[in-house]
């Protein structure tokens, strides 16, 4: 199977081709289905790729698959090539196995949209390029792949262009991740000055020469981290994320939750071996993520639209998984990815189901009381809503749970309380979403109150699926302190190397282990609890958190929009003006024209010679002549 | 009294200066050309006189350079004038100023 592995970014890449050129002017259904079943197809080639490589000896699980000399530029040479081992075969199950269902769930959501067939090639060509990058076997491929998704990012967004505002949130995402890219292009020129070579297996045994701390190591992995923020929405560059919700839900789900953000975390997964040379990478990394669970997760306490929570959620999360990954447990993240890919795909589906039985309507204040209406979309919603806030026994508890651990065993323990304080605002705001949206009065207008209703089985089939991933998906990795095994541990373990100053998981008495747990879990209770008294049945309170400064300032997610506009966006387009008008016009213009005025002016004044009057230049005639006779008669003579 | 060479060169002097004075101050063109051609004679008369007194043919040789030339430039001079008087209705020299800057 393995040696399939080319089948699995070819099938999307053949939707694509199909639906652009074949499919022209089909039904619905044909075009919605094939581009479906071309990530079947892949998904199902990754599953037969995943068990032959459980099937080897744990060292030896990975497969190289090299297709063709790329680029041969003096002495740099790239190959292009796909590698399958086990960190890159759960980013393809997951990545084809998301999308699958989201294929699937489209097909139900965009019915009756004069873009359906556009939509499912924007949709297949993302899948193809998502592939690419968590399938590459170095750094530029990955790079193609990582640039890939983000157009598609930018053509998702704006899918729906003839609004300003949402052509706009994709030009902006566009430009946040070009500021990233930046940073990951110039890591990949320092990989390839450093070690000669770019491709991932070929580095990893050159960077063990290096000690500790290098400069140079240190260099590459914050130029990497830089791509990460713009990418996996960090800060300071995360304001892209929120303003993406304009797309479509299925690509908020697929693009802007499940796979795409998560690009960033899985690079630095897959360059451990870098950054755990550098504790200085890792520090920020920790920090960097750490305070952006906590800053995007007091943002989504008093957000109303129903996407912009779970987008400053998805904020949240991420910074999760970079918290991990600054700790030193790339595992733990890798894991988080996973389960928040299925439950946070899980909840924009869900939100998705309820904009559409809401007639588009995004805004919580004027939902209410749904849970009756749609019953299949509350009980998976609730599922979903109970994994994030991590309600144990549910995905999000373990993998959450294991994040919050590594950091405290690796003794970051402000880190941990920032961390702890996330995961409680997460509970609270996503108990707050679930029971403005399900519980209470409906708020909403007469007429969407007589339109509502439940979507219809092809979107609540792959809602249902990804429920019961969002259970069943964490029990690869249950900690060993509650009598589990961790698989998913021992699965990455080839890839992913716990040796540095930060790793090492202890077998040791595990009571910390437990209060922790029981730390964690009560943080998620209490704020349920609060949100439930806050909100649940008490209408009058939707605005609640009070009219004071806090909400406000929180409302209008710390003016950080506002402030990059200021600091950035309206002192570059006064330098364009100022430029415009001092530089070009001024100087450039200045001078061309100067030159001219100069010449124009000087033929203005000698002009005058040309008097037009015949006989004057027969006096000058005459004059010119006595003038050389007399200096010819003065030689002669003197 | 002897007329000497001194003599012809002064008159040649005087015609050259009349016909000069007349390029340069009068406004009709053909009399602007007349003078052209007192100069010109002129020119021709010192030219005869100084072979005399030097017993040299040569020069009398130039004064029939001088004269073809003469004739076809007064041929040429007087078809330009027919045509300026055709195209602007007057002898004026002071009109003809299309070449004032």
């Amino acid at each position: 199977m393995l040696e399939l592995l080319y089948l699995i970014p070819l099938f999307p890449l053949l939707g694509v081709l199909l639906n652009t050129f074949v499919l022209r002017g089909q039904a619905e259904k044909v075009v919605g289905w094939t581009a479906a079943l071309m990530i079947g197809a892949s998904f199902a080639v990754a599953v037969g790729g995943f068990f032959q490589l459980l099937g080897m000896p744990a060292d030896a699980r990975h497969f190289e698959l090299d297709l063709f000399r790329w680029i041969v530029v003096g002495n740099f040479a790239a190959q292009a090539g796909f590698l399958a081992d086990p960190l890159s075969m759960i980013m393809m199950l997951i990545v084809t196995g998301v999308s699958f269902l989201i294929h699937i769930y489209s097909i139900g959501y965009m019915h009756g949209d004069e873009g359906f067939r556009k939509f499912f090639i924007y949709l297949n060509l993302f899948v193809f390029f998502m592939l690419l990058l968590v399938m590459g076997n170095n750094y530029l491929v990955m790079f193609v792949g990582w640039e890939g998704v983000g157009l598609c990012s930018y053509l998702l967004i704006g899918f729906w262009y003839t609004d300003e505002l949402k052509a706009s949130a994709g030009k902006k995402a566009f430009i946040m991740n070009r500021i990233g890219d930046f940073g990951f292009l110039l890591a990949i020129f320092l990989i390839w000055t450093t070690f000669g070579t770019i491709n991932f297996r070929e580095i990893e045994p050159m960077a063990q020469a290096y000690s500790v701390g290098t400069g140079v190591i240190t260099a590459i992995c914050l130029l990497l981290f830089t791509g990460a923020t713009g990418k996996s929405a960090q800060l300071p560059l995360y304001t892209w994320l929120p303003d993406a919700m304009a797309g479509p839900t299925p690509v908020s789900a697929l693009i802007h939750a499940a796979t795409m953000v998560t690009a960033g975390v899985y690079m630095i997964a897959r360059s451990n071996f870098l950054f755990s040379l550098s504790p200085v990478a890792m520090e920020v990394v920790a920090w960097v993520g750490g305070l952006t669970a906590l800053f995007a997760a007091t943002i989504g306490l008093v957000q109303t639209d129903i996407k912009k929570v779970l987008a400053y959620s998805t904020v949240s999360q991420l910074g999760f998984m970079f918290l991990a990954c600054g700790v030193g447990a790339y595992t733990a993240a890798v894991f988080h990815l996973m389960t928040h890919a299925f439950f946070k795909g899980l909840l924009f589906l869900g939100s998705g189901s309820v904009i559409h039985g809401m007639s588009d309507e995004q805004d919580i204040r004027m939902m209410g009381g749904l849970k009756s209406k749609m019953p299949r979309t509350y009980w998976t919603f609730l599922i979903g809503t109970l994994a994030i806030a991590g309600i144990p026994g549910l995905a999000g508890f373990f993998s959450k749970d294991e994040i919050l651990w590594k950091t405290f065993e690796s003794h970051h323990y402000p880190l941990w309380a920032i961390g702890a304080t996330a995961a409680f605002c997460t509970a609270f705001y996503m108990f707050r979403l679930l029971y403005l949206t399900f519980f209470g009065k409906f708020r909403g207008t007469k007429a969407q109150e007589h339109h509502l209703h439940e979507s219809p089985s092809l979107m609540t089939v792959p809602l249902m699926i990804l429920a019961v991933l969002s259970i069943v998906g964490g029990y690869v990795g249950v900690p060993h302190a509650l009598g589990g095994h961790n698989f998913f541990h021992d699965w990455l373990s080839s890839v992913i190397h716990t040796t540095g100053e930060h790793g090492g998981t202890s077998h040791g008495v595990p009571t910390a282990e437990y209060v922790l747990m029981v730390v964690s879990v009560a943080v998620a209770v209490i704020g349920i609890l609060l949100a439930r008294s806050w909100y649940l049945g008490k209408s009058s309170t939707v605005e609640s958190l009070g009219k004071s400064g806090m909400r406000n300032l929180l409302y209008n997610k710390y003016w950080v929009d506002q402030i990059y506009d200021g600091v950035f966006s309206k002192p570059f387009v006064k330098a364009s003006e100022l430029f415009a008008q001092y530089v070009d016009q001024g100087t450039v213009d200045g001078a061309v024209n100067g030159v001219g005025s100069t010449v124009s002016g000087f033929g203005g004044i000698v002009r005058r010679i040309q008097t037009g009057v015949t006989q004057n230049y027969a006096v000058m005639m005459g004059a010119g002549t006595v003038f050389l006779l007399g200096i010819l008669i003065w030689s002669v003579l003197g | 009294m002897q007329i000497e060479l001194a003599h012809y060169l002064l008159l040649a002097a005087v015609l050259f200066g009349i016909g000069a004075m007349g390029v340069l101050t009068r406004k009709n063109l053909i009399i602007v050309l007349m003078s052209v051609e007192l100069m010109l004679n002129s020119v021709n008369l010192s030219f005869i006189a100084l072979a005399r007194h030097a017993a040299d043919q040569e020069a009398q040789v130039i004064v029939f350079f001088v004269l073809c030339v003469a004739a076809a430039e007064v041929a040429v001079g007087l078809a330009i004038l027919i045509s300026v008087w055709r195209k602007r209705g007057t002898m004026n020299i002071d009109a003809l100023s299309a070449l004032k800057g």
